[in-house]
């Protein structure tokens, strides 16, 4: 137990983390506005590397291995692109009939699952029809895997760059949220959405706006997610939402810096507990709901303390 | 919105009632062995047990208005402790090949199906009831979560302990005691019981909650310890399904517990209308029967012109389903009335 070590585990808690912060700022925004848990963002992270991988096979005429820099960055783009039109598809076509009816929260939330399931499914179809499998390598430029020496500690770009990358978009979705007018009029809108209408806003276009911003981060940590493990799976998003949405609540739901302190304390327990006790590894994934527990219990409103009634994000 | 025009039955009138519902259906149970091949056995088998699940699932969902995501979780501690419980020690001291079995769960021995199948009841409730508390205190919005997380959860532990569950290879040869007989009786036997539950004082405050807790809350109900029993109620009765899932297969696994099963149920009581048991109970009937008649679509065989089925398309059709007729049909087929709301007989419950 040297100090390379401990640096090394706070390293990969830092980038482990950095993922579920990406997927939990989706969560939080969403949540913030509507009041909803929308169960489908995790499999919205999921569309987002599954499109990834399949731009990146396309624009190498399925050769994979020949992946260049210019190439995966075009594919990554347009995958980020198009998940931010898928999220705010799903809000379109389901969630905004149900709210327009006025119709009870458990219909909003069935549909959630709903969307989930059905995303699921058709990518198990289409992975298993045209890929021949449900789980895929997933290729990107040997740059990013390369490690850099730091004495004792060695890390790859890749686990760097993530935390790096999140903290930029943290600041980005900030700057939107308290510097930019449809950030003004999001925050306005999770304060109280009858009023924003009655103002003449179109709560619509808003709404819309943030389901595209938290899928397009939803994307982004989806390929980090891919190129992390290399590889994907249609389900891969089930349980990290599921983990990002514990992290989000640990924050302090409703805060998007809650939602990346949230994802950072849950990188670094996932990676700490089995790294210092390894006879607890195969638990790894009960952690988050373990946390998640005890905040209801001890702390509801989360580390960020954001009480729904006063404040919002 | 209350009829008043419901005629009322007198206590009398209930009980002839429900004393010919019980002789009809153990006549059919009795006759229809004789009558139908061992395939529709087997089917309505499990369709009796997915109406128990189903039909305990409503009431939290339903009745109550809690999204929950449980059923799963709560059907493996049923099936786990039910095969623990009626498999004897020597049998388990054989089973267990990944880890030694604890001297506590390689003793335990009730081969009484009855009393086994009560516990399993009862250690789900227990565990509901250590889910529900730190939810209920906050806000209802993260009992979907945590019930989903849990499902998730309880596989992993199931796979990490194997000196309790025997890990991913799961236990085989357990009695088959539930036999298409019983399961029929156990069926019925649940579906009294949550109507009685339904239409008493407790389920009316159920129902206050779902339609405004606030309300509720202000004419003297206790809206969280409502939320938790109904919680606890619908996992009592989920773990006994399990039981008797376990007993009629014969064998389990973590893998057989997975989402999968909450998402169908799900399908069934949004199909029969939330909140409605004999929704909840033809719901089961055709999304069991939709299931047989879609299975071709899994099968890459079958060709309709140029569509050809497809492994997992399926689940495809049926999570659209799902979406559409949360679009066009949110109601279902009952929304959250009763058959017997349409022939305007009730009992007479003051």
């Amino acid at each position: 137990m040297d100090f390379s070590f401990i640096i090394q585990q706070v390293v990969n808690g830092f980038s482990l983390g950095s993922m579920y912060a990406l997927i939990a700022i989706g969560y939080t925004l969403v949540y913030g506005v509507l009041r909803l848990i929308n169960f489908a963002h995790g499999d919205i992270m999921m569309v987002g590397a599954f499109l990834a991988f399949i731009f990146v096979g396309l624009l190498t005429g399925w050769k994979f291995e020949n992946v260049t820099m210019p190439v995966f960055l075009t594919a990554v783009g347009f995958s980020i692109i198009l998940t931010a039109f898928i999220g705010v598809l799903t809000y379109v076509t389901a969630y905004k009939p149900l709210l327009d009816k006025n119709a009870p929260k458990i219909s909003l939330l069935i549909t959630a699952i709903g969307i989930s399931f059905f995303l699921e499914s058709l990518f198990n179809v289409i992975a298993n029809q045209y890929f021949g499998g449900n789980y895929q390598s997933f290729y990107f430029p040997k740059w990013f895997s390369q490690v850099l020496h730091f004495g004792d500690v060695t890390v790859p770009i890749l686990t760097i760059l993530v935390p790096i990358i999140t903290l930029l978009l943290l600041g980005l979705v900030l700057f939107i949220l308290f510097k930019i007018k449809v950030g003004i009029a999001i925050r306005a809108l999770a304060f109280d959405i009858q009023t924003v209408k009655l103002m003449g806003a179109d709560s619509n276009k808003i709404i819309a706006f943030v389901f595209a911003l938290g899928s397009a981060l939803a994307a982004i940590g989806g390929v980090a997610y891919a190129m992390a493990y290399p590889s994907i799976d249609p389900y891969m998003g089930v349980l990290v939402g599921l983990k990002a949405f514990a992290a989000a609540v640990v924050g302090g739901i409703g805060s998007v810096t809650g939602a990346v302190i949230g994802g950072f304390i849950l990188g670094f327990v996932e990676v700490a507990i089995p790294g210092f006790l390894p006879e607890l590894g195969g638990w790894k994934d009960a952690f988050a709901f373990i946390l998640l527990i005890f905040v209801l219990l001890f702390k509801p409103t989360g580390i960020m303390g954001i009480d729904f009634e006063r404040q919002r994000f | 919105m209350k009829k008043w025009n419901v005629k009322t039955m007198t206590p009398g009138q209930y009980f002839a009632l429900i004393g010919i519902v019980t002789a009809v259906f153990l006549a059919f149970l009795y006759v229809s062995p004789k009558i139908f091949s061992d395939y529709t056995i087997t089917v309505l088998g499990n369709i009796y047990i997915f109406i128990i699940l189903a039909v305990s699932y409503n009431l939290i969902n339903g009745v109550t208005g809690q999204f929950s995501l449980e059923p799963n979780g709560f059907v493996a501690i049923g099936a786990y402790v039910t095969a623990i419980l009626m498999l004897s020690p020597e049998l388990k001291e054989e089973m267990y090949m990944l880890a030694e079995p604890l001297p506590l769960i390689r003793d335990v021995f009730l081969p009484n199906p009855f009393f086994a199948l009560l516990i399993s009841g009862i250690v789900a409730a227990l565990v509901a009831l250590t889910l529900a508390f730190p939810v209920f205190r906050v806000r209802g919005d993260y009992l979907a979560i945590v019930t989903l997380g849990f499902g998730f959860i309880i596989r992993i532990f199931l796979i990490n302990n194997p000196q309790i569950s025997n890990g991913s290879m799961g236990l085989d040869s357990i009695p088959p005691f539930a036999s298409y007989f019983w399961i029929g009786v156990a069926t019925l036997i649940t579906v009294i019981l949550i109507y009685n539950i339904v239409y008493s004082k407790f389920g009316r405050a159920m129902k206050s909650v779902r339609d405004d807790e606030d309300a509720a809350l202000a004419m003297g109900v206790n809206t969280f310890w409502t939320k938790t029993s109904a919680f606890m109620t619908s996992a009592f009765f989920e773990g006994i399904g399990g039981g008797l899932m376990a007993s009629s297969i014969g064998s389990i696994s973590p893998d057989q517990f997975t989402f999968m099963l909450t998402f169908q149920l799900l399908i069934i009581i949004v199909l029969g209308g939330l909140g409605s048991m004999s929704g909840a109970i033809l719901g089961t009937f055709l999304f069991i029967g939709g299931m047989e008649v879609l299975r071709p679509l899994d099968e890459t065989a079958w060709h309709l012109g140029p569509i050809h089925g497809i492994p997992g398309l399926r689940m495809v059709v049926f999570s659209l389903l799902l979406l559409l007729l949360m679009l066009f049909a949110r109601r279902g087929l009952f929304g959250d009335k009763e058959i017997w709301d349409y022939i305007k007989i009730r009992r007479n419950n003051g």
